[in-house]
């Protein structure tokens, strides 16, 4: 048990060690970069009184690392700072919107997660079967295709041709819980699609992987019917990768929204994010920024720690 | 040639279709100013007119053909993304196999900076990266090629770091050969498979990437025809159950959909990543 606490807080230690590394790089590479905040905002032909004057306002003049540890004391107490464009406090701007965000993925993770799971249980089974292969050539076509494509084609026959959900997601937070669910079922759904692909493989080459195991093969000679040898005694060995590439697909979620949130206009962080960087507004762009890296960090450590905890094997690294 | 015949008539035939379809679009790249009837940028009627005579797909948002946009931006993604992934691989490909051959604290160092790269996500870093410098084509091109170069980094660490403990390499070291002939002459050409299959791989990412830039408006800029910004301009047209905006993301469909049935067949020909037993 203390084993595993030790590994936990190792692999923590080690992401915060990597979100202060990635906080460094938000920072300071916009400072290291070619290309002025004050003329991008102000225009070229801003006086040089002006330019100082917002300089002054932003607290441009400090140098950079009294700068970079006041932003980042101010982010740990939840301060973001002000955004340029509209003077408003970004932590307010991103809150609801991340919640948004999380809320879209949450259910397109309900519904991609046991899809997944069971048709690649499914295509392991009926192994190079037409059912496997058709699986196989439609899975292969969906990775490759990109998230707006599948997103219009969505759109053109669910809520066009068959007028069955809105081709434009926009919920607020007075909409009741299945009413939210209703509006943004097109874009989860678009995530579905993306995502499944990508698990499904992963867990049908992680099964056929096993049965060529002599333990599987033991099994085949007592008799046992394929599909319990498969359920009962492969997919519990299994279940390592599959819940590395499950909790890495659900990462790719959070942050893999911003193009299906462009789409379907809905009020995310990921369309704020855009924006922001259409706009150039850079506070807000490095606040969105270090939310959705801390999200993904947290998400792939949580894979690591997820898939030592069902391999005891991996606790004794050789 | 025999052989090459040969090997096509072995090919299943999802890896033949994939093969028409690169043919198919390098083609049509090559010959984009032969092919087309206007000019790229060329406005040549009013607005979202629809198809038929004159413009076999009727005209975009601003009244340029739609078909003479399709074919030069089959000529713009394409040719952009297959230079980023040869940056990016040369990039990637040459510190990896730098990092295994030398070893030590270039080893550790390389790959401790990649894992941070790695940590943010690519979309996020590029947006980013985009915010301070803008966007021109030449940037893009970099930026892009500079965050995938991390993910080739890897794959060539990985497997170089089979090669570099064989006999031969020791053996070379032995004969006192210079750290570059070593890299160029024993290790590279050991490692050669799969770092052809993941340049297909990487082709197909890097090409959806710069069309998902494209259609935030973020990548190739105006008035340059580009498949991702073309679906951006004219979606409106879905809500009147056109289906012209899919042409543009139906093309880059296709063809990562091909370049993935090539890799595929190319791995379970060349590698153990095959998974029968």
């Amino acid at each position: 048990m203390t084993e595993i606490l030790t590994m936990v807080a190792q692999r923590l230690a080690l992401g915060l060690l990597t979100l202060f590394v990635v906080s460094l790089i938000i920072f300071l590479g916009i400072e290291l970069l070619p290309g002025d905040l004050t003329e991008a905002v102000l225009g070229q032909s801003a006086t040089p009184e002006t330019v100082a004057a917002f300089r002054r306002e932003l607290g441009l003049d400090l140098p950079p690392h009294t700068r970079y540890f006041e932003w980042l004391g101010g982010i740990l107490q939840g301060d973001f700072g002000k955004s340029l464009a509209n003077q408003r406090e970004i932590s307010e701007l991103i809150g609801v919107r991340f919640a948004n965000t999380l809320f879209l993925a949450a259910i397109a993770a309900i519904i991609s997660v046991p899809l997944a799971v069971t048709l690649g249980v499914l295509a392991a089974l009926h192994r190079n079967s037409f059912f496997d292969r058709s699986v196989n050539v439609v899975t292969l076509s969906s990775i490759s295709f990109p998230e707006f494509f599948v997103a219009y084609i969505l759109i053109l026959f669910l809520a066009v041709n068959v007028n069955i959900f809105p081709s434009i997601s926009n919920v607020s937070p007075d909409l009741g819980f299945w009413e939210r669910v209703y509006r943004v079922m097109l874009p989860a759904l678009t995530l579905t699609l993306v995502v499944v692909a990508h698990m499904m493989r992963m867990t049908r080459a992680s099964i056929i992987n096993l049965l060529a195991s002599p333990y599987i093969e033991m099994a085949n000679l007592k008799g046992l019917s394929r599909s319990r040898i498969i359920v009962h005694h492969a997919l519990p060995n299994a279940l390592a990768p599959i819940i590395n590439v499950i909790v890495i697909n659900l990462a790719y979620l959070v942050v893999g929204v911003v193009i299906v949130e462009v789409v379907f206009v809905y009020p995310g962080l990921g369309q704020l994010f855009v924006d922001s960087v259409i706009k150039r507004d850079v506070p807000v762009v490095q606040g969105s920024c270090l939310i959705f890296a801390a999200t993904y960090i947290l998400l792939n450590l949580t894979a690591d720690v997820l898939s030592i905890l069902s391999n005891p094997r991996l606790l004794h690294p050789k | 040639m025999k052989q090459l015949v040969k090997l096509l008539k072995s090919a299943p035939p999802t890896a033949i279709f994939g093969l028409l379809v690169i043919v198919v679009y390098v083609f049509v790249a090559f010959f984009a100013p032969v092919l087309t009837p206007y000019g790229e940028s060329e406005i040549v009627g009013s607005e979202f007119e629809p198809w038929g005579e004159g413009f076999v797909l009727g005209t975009d948002n601003l009244g340029r053909d739609m078909l003479t946009r399709l074919i030069y931006g089959a000529r713009n993604t394409i040719g952009i993304a297959f230079a980023t992934t040869c940056l990016a691989f040369l990039i990637g490909g040459f510190f990896g196999l730098l990092a295994t051959t030398l070893g030590g604290w270039v080893d550790q160092v390389l790959a401790r900076v990649v894992d941070v790269l790695m940590a943010i996500p690519t979309l996020i870093f590029a947006l980013l990266i985009l915010t301070i410098v803008g966007t021109s084509i030449p940037v893009l091109i970099v930026v892009i090629a500079v965050l995938d170069s991390t993910r080739v980094f890897r794959l060539a660490r990985a497997v170089s770091m089979n090669v570099v403990v064989l006999d031969f390499v020791e053996a070379a070291r032995l004969r006192g050969e210079r750290i570059w002939w070593i890299i160029g002459r024993e290790v590279l050409p050991n490692s050669m498979p799969p770092l052809v299959a993941e340049f297909g791989l990487r082709f197909c990412f890097v090409f959806l990437f710069i069309s998902a830039l494209s259609f935030l408006g973020l990548g190739l800029q105006p008035p340059t025809a580009d498949w991702g910004s073309m679906v951006r301009d004219n979606a409106t047209l879905i809500t009147y159950g056109d289906i012209t905006p899919l042409l543009p993301a139906g093309a880059i469909a296709l063809l990562t959909v091909g370049v993935n049935f090539v890799v595929d067949w190319f791995l379970h020909k060349t590698s153990g990543l095959r998974d029968e037993h």
